[in-house]
């Protein structure tokens, strides 16, 4: 078994049009910078993309929206220091925008990638974000009926990888990258570094290799606070 | 009319910070809220949680010492103190809508007496973002607002039925303004005064209040320190 690809280019160069494409990350903690700037390379388009943002100054996702790849973003907050990107468009009527409650999206992750079509939650019950979505009550209390979101693909960052694609994660970076993983028919990681099988304690891997089926190794990735700060732009 | 001797932001989150318990899991909402850390008081100890993954989280690192896979909600670099844990976010949402959480502190644009509150968007106007209000304020056990007491145009944010778009239905218990601390009796639909400042009468408070305060005993008087 090997689940290396030797770079990221290759490792994202079947991304197709019209896919639909989760991408980890909290905002630039998370982000896989290196393989959304090789999407970007291969250039997508009509893309559906689910983050929790819209990208911030003119590099990751906001660098994505800005070459056009993005049809359809669902997210549960498209504003940040630098929202240009998304804002300009989305008011321009350029980008479709599926707004989501926060824990919401992530359970629908969740869902997603562990088979439960459908789950009911209190999020949103009674406010325009839970509208002409079924409704039940449960032992007195009123939910809204919420689906299941999968993915073509999967772009997540993780701390430590193995050949059989376990991974962990540093710090908050983890946030949704573990759901996403879950949740797409092809789940690809760039990994700050890739050990030998039995280099990651079997105890502390929070992703199990099963759920990854490509891994490319990105020392030393470039975070996206850091690119803003230096008012980077990619291309 | 305007009122005089209300109180900032910093007394405002300081007074919220008064009724949070030691051992308290506690999340506190993006800007004004987090101004309630900083008056944790003397020998009680909170855990503050972040949607984002981090319970266990302390002050901003200094400059120049940000690691930027460590930040909080509102995408600041935060540290971590003893005993911190990180999670995924489905987890972290566990947490809030499954009724761990002690207390969410959020923001507010208008509170109802019904305990419906309005704090994510003001029409259809512009981009909309919700973040995790929504599920906060369904999920912990006491979901508190700070608020100054009026608009900036002197408009009541405390009023019988929200206008702006609603974050929550019959969720909000507690608020603290800029004049008063006001309990919310969502089964009655009702604001129930619980502090006002001293110098205010109470018919001058009713005056920048939407909806009728009603009164159920002694009304504490409204005692912040001096703070800048």
């Amino acid at each position: 078994m090997n689940k290396r690809f030797a770079t990221a280019a290759e490792a994202v160069a079947d991304v197709f049009d019209g896919a639909t494409v989760m991408i980890g990350g909290f905002g630039g903690s998370g982000a896989p910078i290196e393989l959304i700037h090789a999407l970007i390379d291969a250039g997508p388009k009509n893309l559906t993309v689910v983050n929790n943002n819209a990208g911030n100054g003119h590099v990751g996702l906001a660098a994505m929206i800005e070459q056009g790849m993005v049809r359809k973003l669902i997210c549960s907050f498209p504003k940040s220091k630098d929202p240009k990107a998304f804002t300009d468009r989305y008011l321009a009527g350029e980008i479709e925008l599926e707004l989501v409650p926060q824990g919401t999206l992530a359970e629908r992750i969740r869902a997603g990638g562990a088979g439960i079509p459908a789950f009911y939650t209190p999020t949103a019950y009674g406010t325009e974000l839970g509208e002409k979505k079924p409704t039940a009550e449960f032992d007195g209390k009123p939910y809204v009926q919420e689906r299941w979101l999968k993915a073509d693909f999967a772009l997540v960052k993780a701390e430590l990888g193995d050949p059989y694609g376990n991974l962990t994660y540093r710090l908050a970076a983890r946030n949704f990258n573990p759901l996403m993983a879950t949740a797409a028919g092809k789940t690809i990681a760039q990994v700050s570094r890739l050990v030998e099988a039995g280099g990651i304690d079997p105890e502390a891997v929070v992703t199990p290799g099963i759920f990854v089926n490509r891994l490319v190794e990105i020392a030393n990735p470039r975070q996206e606070e850091v690119l803003n700060q230096a008012e980077a732009r990619y291309p | 009319m305007t009122i005089q001797g209300q109180l900032g932001q910093e007394q405002i989150a300081w007074r919220a910070a008064q009724d949070i318990e030691d051992g308290a899991y506690v999340n506190l909402g993006i800007g004004f809220p987090e101004k309630v850390a900083a008056y944790t008081i003397e020998g009680r100890e909170p855990i503050f949680h972040t949607e984002n993954g981090v319970l266990g989280f302390g002050r901003a690192p200094a400059k120049g010492e940000e690691d930027w896979d460590l930040i909080n909600a509102g995408k600041k670099a935060i540290t971590l103190k003893p005993g911190a844990a990180f999670f995924d976010h489905a987890t972290s949402f566990a947490m809030i809508r499954g009724g761990h959480l002690d207390v969410a502190i959020l923001g507010a644009l208008q509170v109802a007496s019904n305990g419906d509150l309005a704090n994510w968007r003001v029409g259809d106007k512009g981009v909309p973002a919700v973040g995790g209000a929504m599920d906060l304020v369904n999920g912990a056990k006491r979901v508190a607002v700070l608020t100054d007491h009026v608009t900036k145009d002197g408009k009541p944010k405390l009023v019988e039925a929200c206008t702006f778009p609603l974050t929550g239905v019959g969720c909000v218990t507690r608020v603290y303004t800029s004049l008063a601390v006001i309990d919310v009796d969502i089964a009655n639909a009702r604001f129930v005064l619980v502090e006002k400042l001293a110098h205010l009468s109470m018919d001058d408070l009713q005056s920048v209040t939407g909806a009728k305060l009603h009164v159920e005993g002694d009304v504490g008087e409204l005692e912040v320190p001096e703070l800048s």
